[in-house]
């Protein structure tokens, strides 16, 4: 009897019950009060309550979710994106308590959340890295000397940090001492450990992406993503593969990851980031997740290769369903991501009940949501309603399809970034590849209302 | 009596966050435009102020809860301590 507990939301919720019931899996969604009428619930072959609707309560509460999918006779969980799918000791848990995790070993999750650690492990399987200290500076190195080495301007960053937080610049040489000693007092303060490494900093920088598959056994990769175009360094659209990589900057990145993913003995989905220099032409690894991603369709879309399904073969079959040999890649795909905001009112969140719902249809496209017509959107959670992912034979192709699809589609009732996308996809700099990270930041006239 | 009112819907927060110790407690003294609390809605985090300067009354919500637009959120006794 195989019965699979999704502990998320949303649509990465109604994703994995999809690729669940075709593979003949039951499904129990755990839901919060707030979503106890959401699409995800009304899908699975069972929902059961986890707590009240602050995630605090529910999705991030950890012995709840596993009483849960005990009581509910699981014998698998999968976490999704967010809330406990890369926390180690959740991982390890769920093992306890006999579950199968549906990602990778607990050890695997830690080490990856380590930032230094990570780069080490990178650096160890030949994975290009930005120069900067091998692992932690220790407090005897001289950092003077390691900084005129990576030169400036170059980041100090907290090991434990993340998200953007535990990070500062530095622009000269006079400022160094002061703020790696200031850097470590508040990395011990905020994250409990006070290891710091140095780093270069690239200012205008795509982020480029490699999607890897490994059962422990074989690893391989199915190719990369662009995901430059974002907001407050949040991912807005996302395309694969990353358009202008130069062939060699292509083949080391993916080569490397698999490699890494080799060493580690990695066994689930994951993705090694990378930051991508257009002038210098190099490649460097920010950090690999540990996850399925929200960007992971238009992988799924270029090499028609299901991620979930693999994710689950390999949680209950110990092994992955193809070979390097087996992936081929086809066309261009582009991700939009739909979210319940205002962008008249600098894109604050717009919860509220969805009056009026169709998407757009046609070969090529293809629409990951959480909600239907009459959803309500919670102010409880982020606010993305869903994915629009549209596949065509080239880039400039899948451009225009995505400009007519996003036209196509309507949603009444709450404020989305419809608009946004449709200004981001019809600027020269996007379909030149002239865009970068900052790209929306450095353009504030950009995401006006007209 | 100067109420601080939820200018949004979302979730109130006493905490800058978990593990944190709470802005203010009642009896406590705030400055006009010192932050009493947190709303959050869709993982955007919006700091509310007091309007007043004065001794904090009563918390009108709990740590957790639903708020709408409007609610008062504390109540703070305009003057000195």
């Amino acid at each position: 009897m195989r019965r699979l507990f999704i502990a998320n939301r949303g649509e990465i919720a109604v994703r994995i019950i999809r690729t669940a019931k075709e593979m003949g899996i039951a499904t129990v969604v755990g839901v919060s009060e707030a979503d106890v009428d959401s699409l995800a619930a009304h899908i699975a072959d069972e929902h059961a309550l986890l707590g009240p609707a602050p995630a605090p309560a529910s999705y991030l509460n950890q012995d709840a979710v596993v009483a849960a999918a005990l009581e509910h006779g699981c014998d698998a969980l999968h976490p999704g994106y967010g809330f406990l799918s890369e926390n180690a000791a959740f991982a390890a848990k769920v093992a306890e308590a006999g579950l199968i995790w549906v990602g990778p070993a607990a050890e695997a999750i830690g080490m990856m959340g380590n930032k230094a650690q990570a780069r080490d492990a990178a650096r160890r399987a030949g994975v290009p890295i930005l120069k900067g200290t091998d692992g932690p500076l220790r407090p005897e190195d001289d950092a003077l000397e390691i900084a005129r080495e990576i030169g400036y301007p170059l980041v100090v960053k907290a090991s434990a940090g993340g998200g953007g937080r535990g990070i500062r610049f530095v622009h000269h040489e006079a400022e160094l001492l002061s703020t790696i000693e200031m850097a470590r007092g508040e990395a011990g303060a905020v994250f409990g450990d006070p290891t710091v490494y140095l780093e270069r900093f690239v200012e205008f920088a795509r982020h480029v992406e490699v999607q890897i598959l490994g059962d422990g056994k074989d690893f391989i990769h199915l190719g990369d993503r662009d995901c430059s175009m974002q907001r407050r360094s949040q991912k807005v659209i996302e395309e694969a593969p990353a358009p202008d990589l130069p062939d060699v900057v292509r083949r080391t990145i993916r080569e490397s990851s698999v490699e890494l993913a080799r060493q580690c003995g990695y066994s689930g989905a994951g993705t090694v980031e990378f930051l991508y220099d257009p002038i210098r032409q190099e490649a460097a690894f920010i950090e690999m997740n540990t996850r399925i991603q929200v960007e992971h369709p238009i992988t799924e879309q270029i090499t028609s290769v299901d991620l979930v399904r693999e994710q689950l073969l390999i949680a209950y079959e110990g092994a992955m369903s193809l070979m390097q040999e087996d992936v081929a890649f086809t066309g261009h795909a582009i991700e939009c991501r739909i979210n319940a905001e205002d962008p008249e009112k600098n894109f604050f969140p717009s919860p509220g009940r969805i009056a009026r719902l169709a998407w757009p249809e046609g070969s090529g496209v293809r629409v990951d949501s959480g909600v239907g017509e009459g959803s309500v959107v919670t102010p409880f959670y982020d606010s993305m309603l869903a994915k629009l992912v549209v596949h065509a034979s080239d880039r400039p192709g899948g451009i225009e399809a995505t400009l007519q699809a996003l036209q196509n589609t309507r949603i009444e009732g709450v404020k989305t970034t419809i608009p946004m996308h449709s200004t981001l996809l019809s600027r020269p700099e996007f379909a030149d590849v002239a865009h970068h990270s900052k790209f929306i930041e450095n353009m504030p006239d950009l995401l006006e209302a007209p | 009596m100067g109420n601080v009112i939820s200018p949004l819907p979302g979730i109130f927060y006493r905490k800058p966050g978990p593990g944190k110790d709470p802005f203010v407690e009642v009896g406590d003294a705030v400055e006009s435009g010192q932050t009493v609390g947190i709303v959050e809605i869709m993982k955007q985090f919006t700091e509310v102020q007091s309007d007043v300067a004065g001794v904090v009354e009563s918390f009108e919500v709990e740590d957790g809860a639903m708020v709408n637009p409007g609610d008062t959120l504390v109540v703070v006794r305009e003057g000195q301590a």
